[in-house]
């Protein structure tokens, strides 16, 4: 039931919220709405914790093998959170921002919060992917007609992209479904099923295509760096936050378990890609002057880790990126916030425009600081936690050339802290540019959303066990599930 | 039986209404009911209840398929005279011939889904083509619709003389019209059957505009009024196709090694050509005449495939295509300016009817929750349980991506540009909730397609 509501309250929610006109009232309600999805979360982590209430079965197309069944496991459960932390914190954090027919507006972020969670749920290959294309067309919708000047163009090579992604993984989908014994689109046939090596070397990019651009890995980002620029930051928030993480999930729960042989053996191709995106990202965010492009680049960079470290295919890499899916949507979050209030006041997002604001906002400038640094993994915040679960992790990957990869890696975090210490004193620090707007430091619900993030960043920074322990056995069956070490012993 | 002599019929009444009654409303709600009753007697058919008897000596056997077929190819027609009859007023005077013209077509329609023989599948082709031809010059003072109809016309003759010469070598190799065909008879393939099995596969894949048999096809789309256009690339190209797959599921079936490469080639071209030249489209119209022709691509998917999966993928796609087709169409024929520019705006005064366009697009581009998704599904299903076509269903998708291109086109005309100086066209109420309802239609067939697959086996 729980997993059933997590889908229902932002489907209704955004609805209801098509018919309402006033813009104070639909932003409380979608505040509302987002609350009471997030104590439907919450329940399910706490509470309600028996299969009965994390799993929903019913009938639908049966005669295809299809069925609506969905469930909460160990990495639904941390990834459904964030998308019920993201929204209200998305919703408070730019309140004071004014869209025109905010009815439309929230109405479609809330439908993109269904479709999020959907996908995060569905255990069912052909739900899965009803919900992969349902998150993306509100977002398609949101971002062309909320944003910058090139929204229209930049957000339709967005679509486009995604979309051929999609249709490639439609086809590795069918062609999966025609491999399972018992004709069944479901996650457990999947798992089941044996394809030969030769044939998981293909289909393998059938999947990975998809994931890829979603994520986005190098080469398929292309689209990534202008459609958080062009798009309104609430928008972008969703995009960065919460939706690239569908790509991880695409990858774990998958294609990895169903193609374990091809996973492998494209794992040092992968690797690759994944380690030149963060190098090459990094140097690309260190010359950045837009705030927006220089986040943009360096989740690239984040996410790129977390691709490198789910194909290390170990319990520590992957309960790094357990952990990590979750922290690096709150800290690109508070971060998003803080550039869109800086936005919002000053009237440019350019960094050599900008300076000297810790001292006409000391307030705005210590939570920044907070965050900037979680970001970049400093010890003590939620970053650091899953960083070192994932360098841990590829130090024991399989590959070869492990340690390789593990120095690259190593040093995007190095590059990171030169962008991001560099960011931070050329904005808040150094000479104070005049303004003409007077400037004034935060409002209460900024500092109450960005409060909750700081928060959020030192619980789990100082006791990262209590999100751990809800992927702890997901983790391990996942890595049994990959592990094809019987086929080498033979 | 019932829709074939009751259609006939249909289409007298409708010559003497033109007749009998002065006032065009009047003759419009005479089709309506008319459409109605040819609708309520096929269903009847569906459930076991024939109202005339007639020995066709197997020439002609109604069965499930072909009964879902014309139910759901009549609800179309339905759908196409609430939403678009009153603009057929504006085209001539001759009102109520364009609706028994239309019955006549019917009339064909029936033929060519239920055939058992040659001559029934030429005779319904003929019955659909000829009256097609007048309705692509009933615009008779326009030059482009008399270039459109007799291009139509002189393409449309020569595809089937090609045809009728199939037909007659077919009947030197095999000494019947009949295309139910003993495994017997068929065992060696010789010069007359392959050479007539290759007429009768060009000339259907001119029927139904696949390339290279296209060229017609955007010029007479173009040419003829648009609410005809409208019944022509829907109704008409799906009974094509209807007519197509039953050709080869019965009488070629035992040589499908031969055939099968020929379809997929065709089927490839046929993507190829239709989805890029619509990109580079500036006409609505135009780009919809294209887009009709990929679609048609896809539909081939279920002559490739040619198993139940296929079968049940075109009963869908006939479905989804249609209503999705007929709403933009309806649309357009109201619009003054047809280019991509025309529908700027459309959403600030519009919002339903640019919703409900907004959701026939999507289901043309195939995406989840509407019908046109499901549709694609089952094409690409069907496909993928013949092997060695991977190849053929991959090129599918990326062509089905290249689509998103032109039909998104009119999404961010209506909603993120702003309106331009033509005046936008004001829609009358009922039209409005008639669009409104088909796309919750769409939606619905996307959600469970079993709605209407499910009358397939019962």
């Amino acid at each position: 039931m729980i997993a059933f509501f997590l889908i229902l309250v932002p489907l209704a929610a955004g609805l209801i919220s098509f018919l309402i006109k006033e813009e104070k009232a639909v932003k409380s309600f979608a505040l509302l709405a987002s609350l009471a999805s997030l104590a439907v979360s919450v329940l399910g982590l706490t509470v309600l914790k028996t299969d009965q209430y994390l799993n929903f079965n019913a009938p639908w197309m049966s005669s295809l093998g299809s069925s609506f069944s969905l469930k909460l496991d160990g990495m639904g459960q941390v990834l459904c959170l964030l998308t019920a932390v993201a929204y209200p914190l998305v919703v408070g954090g730019s309140w004071q921002a004014s869209h025109q027919k905010p009815g439309r507006f929230f109405g479609l972020m809330l439908l993109a919060q269904a479709g999020l969670m959907g996908v995060f749920l569905a255990s069912d290959a052909l739900l899965f992917y009803f919900f992969w294309e349902l998150a993306l067309i509100p977002m398609y919708f949101l971002a062309s007609q909320w944003g910058g000047e090139r929204r229209i163009p930049v957000t339709f090579k967005f679509f486009v992209y995604t979309f051929l992604g999609s249709v490639l993984m439609l086809i590795g989908i069918l062609y999966v479904y025609s491999q399972t014994a018992d004709h069944s689109f479901s996650l457990a046939s999947f798992y089941k099923v044996q394809i030969p090596g030769s044939t998981q070397l293909w289909v393998f990019w059938l999947f990975f295509a998809a994931f890829a651009i979603k994520m986005p890995v190098f080469p398929f980002h292309t689209w990534q760096p202008d459609t958080y620029e062009q798009a309104s930051t609430p928008t972008t928030m969703i995009l960065s936050g919460v939706m690239v993480k569908m790509g991880l999930l695409g990858l774990i729960r998958w294609l990895m378990p169903v193609l374990p042989i091809a996973s492998y053996q494209w794992g040092d191709t992968v690797m690759i890609l994944a380690v030149i995106g963060i190098i090459y990202a990094s140097l690309i965010a260190i010359r950045q002057d837009d705030l927006k492009r220089l986040i943009a680049y360096s989740s690239i960079a984040h996410l790129g880790l977390m691709c490198a470290a789910v194909f290390s295919e170990n319990i520590s890499a992957t309960q790094g990126v357990m952990i990590q899916l979750f922290n690096h949507g709150v800290n690109i979050i508070g971060l998003w916030i803080i550039v869109e209030i800086i936005e919002r006041r000053y009237g440019t997002r350019k960094i050599s425009e900008l300076g000297g604001l810790a001292q006409q906002a000391p307030v705005m400038a210590t939570f920044f600081v907070i965050i900037a640094l979680a970001n970049i993994a400093l010890p003590l915040t939620n970053g650091f936690a899953g960083e070192f679960l994932m360098f841990n992790g590829l130090l024991g990957a399989k590959s070869k050339y492990f340690v390789v990869f593990t120095v690259l890696a190593g040093l995007g975090i190095i590059l990171a802290a030169v962008y991001t210490l560099n960011m931070i004193r050329k904005t808040f620090y150094g000479e104070a540019v005049s303004l003409k707007v007077p400037v004034t430091d935060l409002k209460l619900n900024e500092k109450l959303v960005l409060g909750v993030i700081v928060l959020i960043i030192f619980w789990l920074g100082i006791h990262p066990q209590s999100l751990l322990e809800v992927t702890d056995g997901f983790a391990k069956d996942w890595v049994n599930k990959i592990d094809i070490s019987y086929l080498f012993r033979k | 039986m019932n829709a074939l002599i009751v259609s006939a019929v249909l289409g007298v009444v409708m010559m003497f209404s033109g007749i009998l009654l002065k006032q065009k409303t009047a003759v419009r709600n005479v089709a309506i009911a008319g459409i109605l009753l040819l609708l309520i007697v096929n269903l009847l058919e569906m459930n076991g209840i024939t109202l005339f008897k007639i020995d066709t000596h197997g020439m002609l056997l109604f069965d499930h398929f072909a009964l879902l077929f014309n139910a759901v190819v009549f609800a179309a027609v339905l759908l196409y005279f609430l939403l678009s009859s009153a603009e057929m007023e504006k085209v001539g005077v001759n009102y109520a011939e364009y609706f028994a013209l239309i019955f006549f077509i019917l009339c064909g329609v029936t033929l060519v889904t239920s055939f058992k023989s040659l001559l029934i599948l030429f005779l319904g082709i003929e019955i659909i083509s000829i009256p097609l031809y007048i309705l692509t010059g009933s615009d008779k003072r326009n030059l482009k619709s008399n270039e459109a109809s007799l291009k139509y016309f002189l393409l449309g003759t020569f595809s089937t003389g090609l045809m009728l010469m199939g037909i007659a070598l077919l009947y030197g190799a095999r000494g019947t019209f009949s295309t139910a065909v003993s495994p017997m008879v068929t065992a060696t393939p010789n010069f007359l059957l392959l050479g007539g099995m290759s007429l009768l596969l060009f000339s259907m894949a001119f029927k139904v505009s696949a390339a290279p048999f296209h060229f017609w096809t955007p010029d007479v789309y173009d040419g003829a009024p648009t609410v005809f256009t409208s019944f022509m690339a829907t109704i008409v190209k799906v009974v094509a196709f209807a007519g197509f797959v039953r050709l080869f599921d019965d009488a070629f079936e035992a040589q499908q090694a031969q055939w099968r490469i020929w379809v997929a080639v065709i089927t490839a071209v046929t993507l190829f050509i239709g989805n890029i030249t619509a990109v580079f489209q500036q006409s609505v119209k135009r780009m919809l005449a294209y887009s009709s022709i990929a679609q048609a691509g896809f539909m081939l998917f279920a002559l490739y495939a040619m198993n139940a999966d296929g079968k049940e993928g075109l009963l869908l796609y006939t479905a989804a295509y249609c209503i999705a087709t007929i709403g933009i169409f309806a649309v357009l024929a109201r619009m003054s300016d047809y280019t991509f520019d025309g529908f700027n705006g459309l959403s600030r005064g519009e919002p339903l009817v640019a919703g409900a366009l907004t959701v026939f697009l999507l289901s043309l581009a195939g995406i989840p929750l509407t019908a046109g998704f499901m549709a694609k599904f089952y094409m690409l299903k069907a496909a993928l349980a013949t092997p060695g076509s991977s190849w053929l269903v991959v090129f599918a998708v990326l062509m089905a991506a290249v689509s998103v291109y032109y039909y998104f086109r009119v999404i961010q005309a209506m909603y993120f540009k702003a309106p331009g100086e033509t005046v936008q066209p004001s829609f009358p109420a009922f039209f409005k909730w008639m669009l409104g309802i088909l796309a919750v239609l769409v939606i619905l067939l996307g959600l469970f397609p079993e709605l209407l697959l499910g009358r397939l086996y019962f």
